[in-house]
């Protein structure tokens, strides 16, 4: 077990180490111009709503910049292995293939975390800035969701990398992260539609995809709300028993996979 | 002795085709076994299936029939893999890492401690002949003789008892092949098993203690290299080589007994078809004014011998 867990370190060091050479963090450059130039624009455009926001859309553009992240590094992370061939030499060692494939996981949730909590950072500073210190905190309840989320969305796209294309995998994987934050309405509109096929048809999508609303919390931040406990504890159990789910079938479709 | 490595009537099919799917037998029944501590080379054309086979041994790809052991081990037991190494023909790594980065990640996936990856990784980049200076430069400036090096080195990171490399002297110029195959010597000193495809005929000759040759996925000969190139049983033919003896001389007893007889840069040799008529030979260009400069069994080359089995297919 000692040995498993430490071969999964050494995968997800090295899957960090690639994403950060890969220049994966150049987004918050990106992001940190957003930001600064909101802080500085929009003081006289929001009337007294400066700090709601900031909050607003560096919430926003940290899940939109996340999920970019997830969905495109996440797609090649095992297939780009693959096609390089550099799993040949990998795979001599002895590392099961569910021990490289969670490392990878793993490696780029490392990214993601760092990402988020620089820009995190960077959000609270330009609140700070422009005297906004009452949400500088509360916005990380938020970002925690945010994370979840995005780990959710890495282990999607994954698990379609396992078994199709990466052009593919990528836009299945941003249809699940659509589809998982219209869900609820999704399937209230199914039931108010009276059909039964519909209804079985909406449920199904409802249980099978993630359901994304469960981290979304970016309003009530920008509002200076911090999620209760219950919120906190039931997203991240959702999210730990959904991604290991997710890991489990794309390991088992993996597993079977010959490397020509 | 126990072998090594047991291969069992494996087989191997690919599916080719989107609609309508072909099957495509790779290899095919393949039994092997390889001895520990010798250099064991895998022969074959292109195409016929000695990647294939050190694929599936290193669990790369699933056998459609058959089985293998390594170290007594099934090949489906990844826990064998503490104990081998794998070098893969014409090896991409990590370009965004550096050759010794790359050492201590494969180190550290062998449970090596930390304390001692550094320097077995230097150990092994320097036995491989990479210069000091190219140790941290990123792989992805690295020439394709520089990373077949760093292929052979992380094959030997966990100092493995059995090494697998295809086609190790791929990309490598002649003072590199040469430093190599040094290197492949030594690791049979030192007890490691190595078990080698390879095109280079010289390479096997200088290096293989048996070998293998695969045709088509199947394998077509296989033995103590020596045995193989000897033309073999009771009629194994010598070559008595003299000098001062003009060849015209000797026609009528080569014609007589079968035999042939060339010129040589040192004086000519006649070729007599067994072992019974050296002495009447020697006796024959002692007549004419020869003098005997040596006698030996005339072997096929390994080049002759691989073109007779791959011509067969």
């Amino acid at each position: 077990m000692d040995r498993s867990l430490h071969r999964i370190f050494c995968v997800a060091k090295n899957a960090f180490r690639e994403a950060v050479r890969d220049r994966v963090l150049y987004n918050l450059i990106l992001f940190m111009l957003l930001i600064v130039a909101s802080a500085i624009l929009l003081g006289d455009l929001t009337d007294g709503q400066q700090d709601r926001t900031i909050v607003n859309i560096g919430l926003t553009a940290m899940l939109f910049f996340g999920t970019f992240i997830a969905i495109f590094v996440g797609v090649g992370l095992v297939s780009k292995e693959i096609e390089k061939r550099t799993v040949f030499a990998v795979f001599a060692k002895p590392l099961r293939r569910t021990e490289f494939m969670v490392g990878k996981y793993l490696g780029l949730c490392m990214t993601l975390l760092v990402n988020v909590l620089i820009m995190g950072a960077g959000v609270s500073l330009a609140l700070l800035f422009a005297g906004g210190s009452r949400l500088a905190l509360p916005i990380w309840g938020a970002i925690y969701l945010i994370f979840f989320e995005l780990a959710i969305i890495t282990a999607v796209a994954i698990l379609f990398s396992s078994f199709s294309s990466p052009s593919l995998s990528a836009l299945l994987t941003f249809l699940v992260f659509v589809i998982g934050h219209l869900s609820s309405s999704l399937l209230d509109l199914a039931r108010s539609l009276g059909s039964v096929a519909a209804n079985w048809f909406f449920t199904a999508v409802y249980y099978v995809l993630p359901n994304l609303a469960h981290f979304s919390f970016r309003t009530e931040a920008a509002n200076g709300m911090i999620p209760n406990t219950a919120m906190f504890a039931g997203a991240t159990a959702y999210a730990v028993v959904y991604i290991s789910i997710l890991l489990m079938i794309a390991a088992a479709i993996f597993s079977r996979r010959n490397f020509k | 002795m126990d072998p090594i490595i047991e291969i069992e009537g494996l087989s191997k099919d690919y599916e080719t085709g989107f609609w309508k799917k072909k099957t495509v037998r790779a290899l095919d029944g393949l039994s092997l076994t390889v001895s520990p501590g010798q250099i064991f080379g895998f022969l074959g054309g292109n195409g016929a299936g000695k990647t294939t086979t050190i694929k599936i041994l290193m669990g790369l790809l699933f056998p459609t029939a058959g089985s293998a052991k390594i170290l007594g081990r099934d090949i489906s037991d990844v826990s064998m893999h503490r104990e081998i190494g794998y070098c893969p023909e014409n090896p991409y790594f990590y370009d965004y890492l550096s050759a010794m980065e790359l050492m201590t990640y494969f180190a550290g996936l062998f449970g090596i401690p930390a304390s001692e990856q550094k320097d077995r990784s230097s150990e092994l980049l320097r036995q491989v002949g990479l210069a000091e200076k190219d140790w941290n430069r990123q792989l992805r400036k690295f020439s394709k003789g520089m990373l077949q090096r760093v292929g052979l080195a992380q094959s030997l990171v966990n100092a493995p008892k059995v090494v697998f490399l295809d086609e190790p002297m791929s990309g490598l110029d002649p003072m590199g092949r040469r430093e190599i195959r040094e290197l492949i010597a030594g690791l049979r000193e030192s007890g490691t098993t190595v078990f080698m495809s390879t095109h280079i005929l010289s390479d096997v000759e200088a290096l293989c203690d048996e070998v293998a040759i695969l045709r088509s996925g199947r394998l077509a000969a296989t033995g103590n290299l020596h045995d193989l190139l000897a033309r073999g049983g009771e009629r194994q033919p010598f070559e008595i080589v003299a000098a001062g003896v003009d060849a015209e001389r000797l026609q009528e007893f080569a014609k007589a007994s079968g035999s042939f007889v060339r010129q040589k840069a040192n004086g000519i040799g006649l070729e007599v078809p067994s072992e019974v008529e050296i002495d009447a030979g020697i006796k024959v260009i002692r007549e004419n004014g020869g003098r005997l400069l040596s006698v030996q069994p005339v072997k096929q080359s390994l080049e002759e011998l691989f073109a007779a089995e791959v011509e067969k297919s």
